[in-house]
């Protein structure tokens, strides 16, 4: 188990990201309603939920490239709201997103897509920039052989590391991770958790991982939230419906919380047939085909 | 735990008549469906334009990079190059097919080089260079940078700092609008030679009246004409195009309209601006010579 080095709470520790009464819509549909985090610098952080919760939307609104409608967020003081698209994009220099498919680029090797950042934001030259994309691939455990491929070529999980060799070229502070172990084998998916747990011991390294795998939760995280989707809340409910360490959250009697880790359909199936009745029943009731 | 399904906006709004249980109210939500309509039309055009000028900052603020602009106008220009030399070919021994019976008629078919030219230099061929490329061009431009926003590539380039719209846009946007000139001049040029050889070789037309009665008829106006449109049928084809796709709905279907939209939407763009461009052009050809042009007939 992890060592946990942080707490939700954790006043000695300065706050890297501040998430106050964060809410996003699309259009008419609501994403997600007064979400207030605040995220202490070296603390790895795992948002848990299940599907079309919102979980990678508030991982999006982290960095800002979802714009919230309501509320704001903090990186290291300043309001991301406040800041022009030339300070964003350098603000994002010092943080590293790892996307669920990877999002390598498929028209570039994958030397290349490593070394993207470093020749968009440094002034090294070639023989440097290949020099660290190579200890970079060998850092998430690929041969520098597969530098010359292309990303169609490479494996799920061999993807999924390249990704993440990307958004560790700059020597981010922040690492975000949109669901690294999904559609991953078990082995694989331990292969992953142990990069994660290598960066995370990386000096000043905060992380955030939105996952739905609670083997990779529970191993990695120093505190643990869950989103629940809006369209099953009330009005006054609130959105986060847990916030504490891994061994809270093992403690937990909240049934919303207990079928999620415990991976039950239960009475959500139940809930799922009356929601499909109902929706069969409405056509009828109004005299519609 | 609270259970609050939402129902879909067109029950909602079908529903409403029901229950106001009026013709005003079914009035009241159609004149709302079509300002909602309305506005959801100018919030686009107002989307396009600020795109678009987003564009036009990134040519001038950053110097642009060869190594990312090589591969665009390859793609855009070199590989255009042989289907439009082909379709103007073939469009300009149609123009002699399609008049050489009403010129006959009239005893004019000498003059056939003059009207195929004309047509060819002033309309065809930039259209038919403009049109080539939306399909071929605009349409892959808009499948290649829907896909990379489904599969979040966009997003990553985001997140690493860098703009996509400088990586992504701008090669596009200066390809289709520095290359287009020179595709519309190829579908000039084998649009002359099919519409020649055809009336020549096929209709027996005598060269000598052929290319006299074009010299007569066409001049350099007419040529600089379709080049100048060209450039503003480029600007609208890459704009266009990557627009749809920057803005691709997720999965295949949304790649697939993305592709669809960006032609079609090109396509029309494309005719609207040659009319008025064409009405404009035309002013400033009488406003240079008042005598008007020289008639064919």
């Amino acid at each position: 188990m992890p060592t946990t080095n942080t707490n939700r709470l954790d006043a000695t520790k300065p706050m890297l990201l501040e998430i106050a009464a964060l809410s996003v819509s699309f259009g008419k549909q609501d994403v997600l309603r007064r979400i207030s985090i605040d995220i202490p610098t070296g603390q790895t952080l795992v948002i848990l939920g299940e599907s079309g919760c919102g979980k990678t939307v508030l991982l999006k609104t982290m960095i800002g490239l979802v714009r919230p409608s309501e509320g704001g967020v903090r990186l290291e003081g300043s309001s991301l709201a406040h800041m022009s698209e030339a300070d964003l994009g350098h603000m994002r220099t010092r943080y590293g997103f790892v996307f669920q498919g990877a999002a390598l680029f498929d028209s570039l090797t994958i030397a290349d897509n490593v070394a993207f950042p470093l020749r968009e934001h440094t002034l090294l030259k070639e023989p440097e920039i290949r020099e660290i994309v190579s200890a970079l691939l060998t850092e998430v455990g690929l041969p520098g052989s597969v530098g010359q491929k292309k990303p169609v070529q490479l494996s799920g999980g061999m993807r999924k590391r390249v990704g993440l060799a990307r958004a560790l070229a700059l020597d981010p502070h922040l690492v975000l991770y949109d669901e690294p172990t999904t559609g991953l084998d078990p082995i694989m998916s331990d292969v992953i958790n142990e990069l994660m747990m290598r960066v995370r011991s990386r000096e000043h390294v905060t992380s955030v991982i939105v996952t739905h795998d609670m083997i990779s939760a529970r191993k990695v995280a120093d505190r643990i939230i869950m989103l629940y989707p809006l369209t099953r809340l009330g009005e006054d409910e609130e959105q986060l419906v847990f916030d504490g360490t891994p061994a809270e959250l093992d403690r937990s009697t909240d049934p919303r919380i207990c079928q999620f880790i415990e991976g039950k359909a239960g009475a959500r199936l139940t809930e799922m047939r009356d929601e499909q009745a109902r929706a069969d029943a409405a056509p009828a009731a109004t005299g519609n085909p | 735990m609270a259970s609050t399904p939402t129902a879909p906006a067109e029950t909602t709004r079908a529903n409403a008549p029901a229950a106001a249980g009026g013709l005003t109210a079914w009035f009241a939500v159609q004149i709302a469906n079509l300002g909602s309509f309305a506005l959801s039309r100018v919030a686009g055009i107002g989307d396009v334009t600020i795109f678009s000028l987003k564009t036009l900052g990134w040519i001038f603020s950053r110097r642009q990079r060869r190594d990312v602009l090589l591969p665009s106008f390859y793609q855009i220009g070199v590989l255009s190059l042989p289907v439009v030399a082909l379709t103007g070919l073939f469009i300009g021994m149609v123009l002699a097919v399609q008049s050489f019976a009403q010129f006959k008629a009239l005893g004019l078919q000498t003059r056939l080089g003059a009207v195929i030219n004309l047509s060819l230099v002033r309309e065809l061929g930039p259209v038919l260079a403009a049109t080539m490329l939306a399909g071929r061009v605009g349409s892959a431009m808009a499948a290649e940078l829907g896909t990379m926003r489904v599969t979040e590539q966009i997003d990553a380039m985001e997140s690493m700092g860098a703009n996509p719209i400088y990586y992504l846009v701008v090669p596009r946007f200066l390809g289709c609008l520095i290359l287009i000139p020179t595709l519309t001049v190829m579908a000039d040029f084998m649009g002359v030679l099919g519409g020649y050889l055809y009336s020549h070789l096929l209709l027996g037309i005598d060269y000598h009246h052929y290319w006299n009665n074009s010299r007569e008829y066409v001049d350099a106006f007419d040529f600089l004409m379709g080049i100048f449109k060209s450039f503003f049928f480029g600007a609208a084809i890459a704009l266009v195009s990557c627009h749809r796709g920057f803005n691709c709905t997720p999965g295949a279907e949304g790649v697939g309209r993305a592709a669809t939209n960006a032609f079609v939407h090109s396509f029309v763009l494309i005719l609207v601006l040659d009319l008025f461009l064409g009405i404009g052009l035309d002013n400033v050809h009488d406003f240079f010579r008042p005598e008007g042009p020289r008639r064919l007939l």
